[in-house]
């Protein structure tokens, strides 16, 4: 049985990027083990011998021409951005200050 | 209420393509039913009168001047669920992250409606990212049921069966994850189809589980929602699941279903979806529908599907992890939110503040349990096993499916349940699409038309109807006709409060 701890909870929220608070961690510890505790019946089925299925419809390969088509103008790509500059994306500075 | 919002869309159209009304006015019509009745329903996030009208304008000019209509749906108005791109107004998919985004792009959908010539009214409320069943993970604020304002409309699409059910838009488009159109179709007495995964394209369709995902039709009618997919589905080169092969015969299928004869279709009853935890209502009405398939000329067996109870755990593994990886993408770089960006913070620590504040509690669970399903150690357990039994469902079905046509459940195990009832206890909600997520696994075609009311509580119920895949027609043909034979059930929506004739 899964017994997910708060620092687990934690680690998680670390490595998905969310910067959750202490109050939040105390719920979603509770609630990602009960819901743990209800997935892990799938073990209950899964023998060696089943392949895995990973996608509805088995497709492989699907190509196309290799023929340039259109894109976003440098406009377009832009116009959602939180910020822009000199037709480019700007973003926060990318090392923290301990680096 | 102007008698145009009661109409079919079939009706509609050829009223409109006859020129004994104008799409302009029966466009106005939504539009003014719309103004009437959405704040107290808030089926709609987005109402765009002017676009909806410039392009109702534009099919009554093209008819004016003698053109054959676009197509079959032509002038017909319709909502869209906000999770599908508009490039002229806001997609938010029900989330913080995305306010007021306006997309550089049209989905595959979204422009087939357009050339099909269907004015878009506007972009209907959702569960955040199209995770939920109520729509009370909508960061902005939750649709309310016409049967009963104090109820759930259903969800993650409620924004969509709410607004068809309360006569703001005839049609809607929404999307299937787990259950997402079938589900709200069952809560609130109207039609939904998830059509066969492939069937319709998922390019523009912002990805929640890129393996599940499947936009369809809503409606009042099955022959309505044979109309809509026929103008939605086909092959699309822009989505690489995309199934490129000839659009099932829905339509045809839905006219020959209304002429009431099912003799020689053989129906299977899913043992597994029944029993415990089922409400009795539901029950009762999901019998008076089989014995109605019955006297309709069909022959009914029971058949067990005994993976079906795995489909649940196994479905709360795959769209958690594949969303986990979809949603990386609002890292507040590109577009949508970006908080904290005062030049204190690191491009991490926006990324991570920014995902904190725009996304909604059920988003962040499903983000985790994601994240820790697809973590090394774990993988094999959750994941691996997760796919496992997904290959099991999928052999459950071609063994039924090699006994019967279609099979058939209750869409969902209770009626609308009370807004707040389940909201801070996510497993009580994920039990909303136990009979519905079989069909997201495997990929076959499903659809749930109301089968009346409960007899306890008066709230609609929802029969699904399951076929194979690419045989989306045996929906529309076992629909039709059971649909006909049960009546009408939309004349007994009560009058919805605050509002003024």
């Amino acid at each position: 049985m899964p017994n997910i701890s708060r620092a687990e909870v934690a680690h998680l929220a670390k490595l998905a990027h969310l910067a959750v608070t202490d109050e939040e961690l105390d719920v979603f510890a509770g609630q990602l083990d009960q819901i743990l505790d209800s997935v892990a019946k799938v073990g209950e089925v899964a023998g060696e011998d089943i392949p895995p299925t990973s996608h509805a419809v088995p497709l492989t390969n699907v190509f196309r021409e290799d023929v340039t088509q259109p894109g976003l103008t440098q406009q377009q790509a832009l116009s959602g951005a939180p910020a822009a500059e000199e037709g480019r994306f700007r973003v926060p500075r990318i090392l923290g200050e301990e680096q | 209420m102007s008698e145009l919002t009661r109409f079919t869309a079939a009706e509609l159209a050829e009223k409109i393509h006859g020129r004994e009304v104008s799409s302009v006015e029966v466009t106005q019509a939504h539009l003014d039913r719309i103004g009437q009745v959405d704040d107290f329903v808030h089926a709609f996030l987005h109402v765009d009168a002017d676009g909806a009208l410039a392009a109702a304008k534009a099919v009554d000019d093209a008819i004016g001047e003698g053109a054959a209509p676009a197509s079959p749906l032509a002038g017909v108005p319709l909502a869209l669920k906000d999770v599908l791109t508009t490039k002229d107004s806001p997609t938010t998919c029900g989330s913080k992250t995305l306010e007021g985004w306006i997309p550089p792009y049209d989905a595959t959908v979204t422009r087939r409606l357009r050339e099909a010539g269907l004015p878009i009214l506007g972009k209907t409320n959702m569960d955040e990212f199209a995770m939920g069943s109520s729509t009370e993970n909508s960061a902005y604020g939750p649709t309310h049921n016409p049967w009963d304002h104090a109820r759930i409309p259903g969800g993650s699409g409620g924004g969509s069966s709410a607004s068809i059910t309360a006569f703001e838009a005839p049609l809607a488009i929404g999307t299937d994850t787990g259950g997402s159109i079938r589900q709200p179709g069952a809560v609130t007495g109207t039609v939904g189809v998830k059509p066969t995964y492939g069937g319709v394209s998922r390019y523009g369709l912002v990805a929640f589980s890129s393996s599940l995902d499947q936009a369809g039709p809503c409606a009042r009618t099955v022959l309505d929602a044979a109309l809509l997919h026929e103008v939605i589905a086909g092959h699309d080169p822009m989505d690489s699941t995309s199934i490129d092969a000839p659009v099932p015969p829905v339509v045809a299928a839905a006219r020959e279903g209304r002429r009431g004869d099912l003799k020689g279709v053989k129906v299977g009853v899913v043992t597994e979806l029944s029993g415990d935890g089922y409400q009795g209502g539901v029950l009762r009405s999901f019998e008076g529908a089989v014995a109605q398939l019955r006297e309709l000329g069909a022959e009914v067996v029971e058949v067990s599907c005994p993976h079906f109870v795995y489909a649940l755990p196994a479905y709360y593994l795959i769209a958690p992890s594949e969303a986990s990886s979809n949603l990386a993408r609002f890292d507040a770089m590109r577009y949508g939110l970006r908080v904290a960006d005062d030049g204190a913070h690191s491009a991490d620590e926006v990324m991570a503040l920014t995902r904190e504040a725009g996304f909604g509690p059920e988003v962040k669970r499903r983000i985790m349990l994601g994240t820790y399903a697809l973590s090394s150690g774990y993988y094999d357990a959750y994941y691996g096993s997760a796919q496992k039994v997904r290959t099991l469902i999928t052999r459950d079905f071609d063994a039924a499916f090699e006994k019967v046509d279609v099979l058939v459940s209750p869409t969902t195990p209770t009626t609308a349940f009370k807004i707040g009832e389940r909201v801070d206890d996510p497993m009580a909600m994920y039990l909303s699409d136990i009979c519905s997520i079989p069909s997201n696994l495997a990929g076959n075609a499903a659809m749930s038309v109301p089968s009346g009311l409960s007899d306890e509580d008066g709230l609609p119920v929802g029969l699904q109807i399951m076929a194979p895949a690419l045989a989306d027609d045996r929906l529309y043909r076992v629909g039709a006709a059971y649909e006909l034979a049960r009546g009408e059930i939309l004349d007994r929506l009560p009058e919805l409060k605050g509002v003024s004739a």
